[in-house]
């Protein structure tokens, strides 16, 4: 793979391939960070994960508000049960693409939230260097390769990734995450239908959350479920799941990863879920029925994923002290990115070509 | 050295590059085939379905899995059979991967290569022969080689698919035919350096892929009026040879800038403006640009060459340019 392994980037953002947790990594996890814990502590670490995500966007949000978040900032709250149980399918070598709603899956990846928040507040040292802000954040060393917000044009590139494993055989497989407006739109179509007809080792996992934007999806869709209902007109076999429970989607996104591994092709996952905001944070989401988002809220996955760990056992005061600990740190965070220094502005001048210059002409 | 045609040429530094790097992968329309213009001929014999992927009619998906082919390890070679198509995958190619670099502060690199057949002159109407490298220039983050020789398409090829960076290789498809010589061995053509084809002291010539025979055809009748026209190969619209093309413009005070693609906003007005920004002082006539007409092409013979550049228009224009020294100078 093609990355920048400098050693100030390298220091950055984590060591490349890292598979165990460590405090740069957070609550960023794997499959392998996972296997050797009891069922017990497995719960736990994936309510710590989603809490992570809760507390991050969370003060996001508040951020935002306060006018410190430049760009637009699109949130994943109630939308953590997706990207952590597909999270906890994935081994530290695969890779994991998705949309500009794509904090939650940078997290899960391991990318270091301190370089996630000082990208968000345009402050040096971002995951981006100020160049890609909240919709574009990466971790390239994570294997999480990056926010994308053109709307489905990332599931060609999904499949091109598959494509590469194929080629090297190098056993990885790529989950790719978009929302059910990106349905309707071309290159999901002509992603699926290739990633089917070449075999390739992807999992497709559509986010619905019922709305496109301001629009229910429901008013522009002829059928029932978005993706997993065209995904039978490539021959691709589709699960669908409830989003809110991470158990359950980790359960089907470990089967659709085993089946992409072994060379059966790629898989589609429809996760049915909702997001607890707005489309954007700037959106305050006049169009919802009144009753929908509190209903929703009755089914928080953090709310369900705690219900059942403690009906197994959990302990109760270990779930407690896990939001006030993950918010504490991401006050932290927060603190230390708004106190960071500014870009030097010389830096939007460089990237542009691999000498690292933006040089076009003689 | 062989000569060989530029359909050839194509062939062969394809198949020079795959034979050199296991990593080089090609994938588009009708390849296993040998394409619609011949180019891939032989290559899915010689280097086998893992290698030459044949796809379907999906330009979002060619586009898309070479970005991500490249992200993960590979240094693929898509082709999108008409540049005009383009338009089907733009998005592909402006929003990702002229953007992913800089997006990600360097963390993501591209080497990847788009081929596609460009350019009119063979009446396949207005969807099928647009030059289209204009549209390309516009978007910092695309590189951009345009051959005019066999030679050229195979040793920019050879630039472009070890480039690290995104390369868009403007095929002309009016000049698969021609045929030239090929170095043998390693032969790379550095992505921005232009090529003087010709030295002349009169006029500074201008042109790319199709447009440099019409220059040099124009020299020729020029010399046989006394003109001696000094004629530049950019080769590639990014990187600019702008240094090439000032220092010949010191030379002769003349620039006539030659280009197929529409002139409304076609890569000549970009040389233009250069010139005319840093090179003022050294201009004894105005600049002039012959390009294509700002219509759609059309495919009857004589309505597509009204409206496309050819070599009595650019000796047309050198004349212009040329009769300017009669005016008398304000005193
Ligand atoms: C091609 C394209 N069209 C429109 C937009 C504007 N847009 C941004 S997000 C969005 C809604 C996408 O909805 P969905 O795919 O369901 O994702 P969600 O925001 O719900 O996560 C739209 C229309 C865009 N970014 N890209
Ligand atoms: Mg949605």
């Amino acid at each position: 793979m093609s990355t920048d392994t400098s050693a100030g980037r390298a220091a950055a953002s984590g060591a490349a391939g890292d598979a165990h947790p460590t405090p740069d990594r957070n609550e960023g996890l794997t499959s392998a960070d996972l296997r050797d814990l009891s069922p017990a502590d497995q719960d736990l670490r994936l309510y710590r994960a989603m809490a992570f995500v809760r507390a991050f966007e969370e003060r996001v949000e508040t951020l935002y508000k306060q006018g410190q978040v430049r760009g637009p900032a699109h949130l994943a709250l109630g939308h953590e049960a997706v990207a952590v149980g597909v999270g906890a399918a994935l081994g530290p070598q695969d890779r994991s693409i998705g949309t500009y709603r794509g904090h939650h899956h940078a997290l899960v990846r391991g990318t270091p939230p301190d370089g996630m928040m000082l990208e968000l507040l345009g402050r040096a040292g971002g995951v981006c260097g100020g160049k890609g802000g909240s919709m574009h954040v990466l971790s390239v060393e994570h294997g999480y390769l990056g926010s994308h917000a053109i709307i489905g044009a990332h599931l060609p590139v999904a499949a091109g990734l598959g494509w590469a494993s194929q080629v090297l055989g190098d056993g990885r497989v790529t989950a790719c995450f978009f929302g059910d407006g990106a349905t309707n739109i071309g290159a999901f179509h002509e992603a699926l239908n290739l990633a089917a007809v070449w075999h390739l080792p992807v999992v497709f996992v559509c986010e619905n959350n019922g709305y496109m934007e301001y629009t229910p999806i429901e008013t522009v869709v002829p059928v029932t479920y978005p993706a997993a209902d065209r995904a039978a007109a490539y021959g691709l076999p589709a699960i669908t799941v409830d989003g809110n429970d991470v158990s359950a989607v980790r359960e089907v996104a470990v089967a659709a990863v085993a089946t992409a591994r072994r060379g059966e092709g790629p898989v589609l996952v429809e996760a049915r879920t909702y997001r607890h905001s707005g489309h954007s944070v700037a959106d305050p989401a006049a169009y919802r029925p009144v009753g929908e988002v509190e209903a929703w809220k009755e089914r928080d996955p953090l709310a369900v994923h705690r219900d059942a760990a403690l009906a197994r056992g959990g302990d109760p005061a270990a779930y407690e002290a896990v939001l006030p600990q993950v918010r504490e740190q991401v006050a932290a965070i927060a603190r230390r990115a708004q106190e960071a220094p500014v870009p030097d502005a010389a830096d939007a001048w460089t990237d542009v070509w691999s000498d690292g210059s933006s040089t076009w002409r003689s | 050295m062989a000569e060989l045609t530029y359909r050839e040429a194509v062939a062969a530094g394809l198949a020079r590059e795959m034979d050199q790097d296991p990593t080089v992968v090609l994938i588009g329309e009708d390849l296993r085939a040998g394409g619609v213009f011949k180019t891939t001929k032989g290559l899915f014999e010689r280097f086998g379905p893992v290698r030459v992927r044949d796809t379907p009619i999906s330009e979002q998906a060619i586009v898309g899995a070479a970005m991500g082919a490249a992200m993960g390890g590979l240094r693929p070679v898509a082709e999108i059979m008409f540049s005009d198509f383009y338009a089907t995958c733009w998005d592909g190619v402006v929003n990702e991967i002229a953007k992913a670099r800089y997006m990600s502060a360097g963390r993501l690199t591209l080497p990847l290569v788009i081929r596609s057949a460009n350019g009119g002159g063979i009446g396949f109407g207005a969807q099928h022969s647009q030059a289209t490298e204009n549209w390309a220039m516009c978007v910092p983050g695309l590189k951009i080689a345009c051959p005019s020789t066999p030679g050229d398409a195979v040793g920019l090829l050879a630039a472009a698919v070890r480039s690290d960076d995104p390369v868009l290789v403007f095929e002309h498809k009016a000049l698969y035919g021609v045929r030239g010589e090929v170095p043998d061995g390693d032969h790379v053509v550095p992505l921005g350096r232009a090529a003087v084809r010709r030295s002349g002291a009169d006029v500074t010539l201008v042109g790319l892929a199709s447009t440099v025979p019409m220059c040099l055809a124009a020299a020729a009748d020029l010399a046989a009026a006394g003109v001696e026209a000094e004629v530049i190969d950019l080769r590639c619209l990014v990187p600019l040879d702008a240094a090439t093309v000032l220092a010949s413009v010191g030379r002769t005070g003349r620039l006539v800038v030659v280009e197929e693609n529409p002139g409304q906003l076609g890569w000549g007005a970009a040389v233009a403006a250069l010139v005319a920004e840093e090179a003022f002082g050294d201009l004894r006539a105005p600049v002039l640009r012959v390009s294509g007409g700002n219509v759609p092409l059309p495919v009857a013979k004589e309505l597509e060459a009204e409206v496309s550049p050819s070599a009595a228009k650019v000796v047309a224009a050198v004349h212009r340019a040329l009769d300017h020294r009669r005016v008398a100078p304000v005193p």
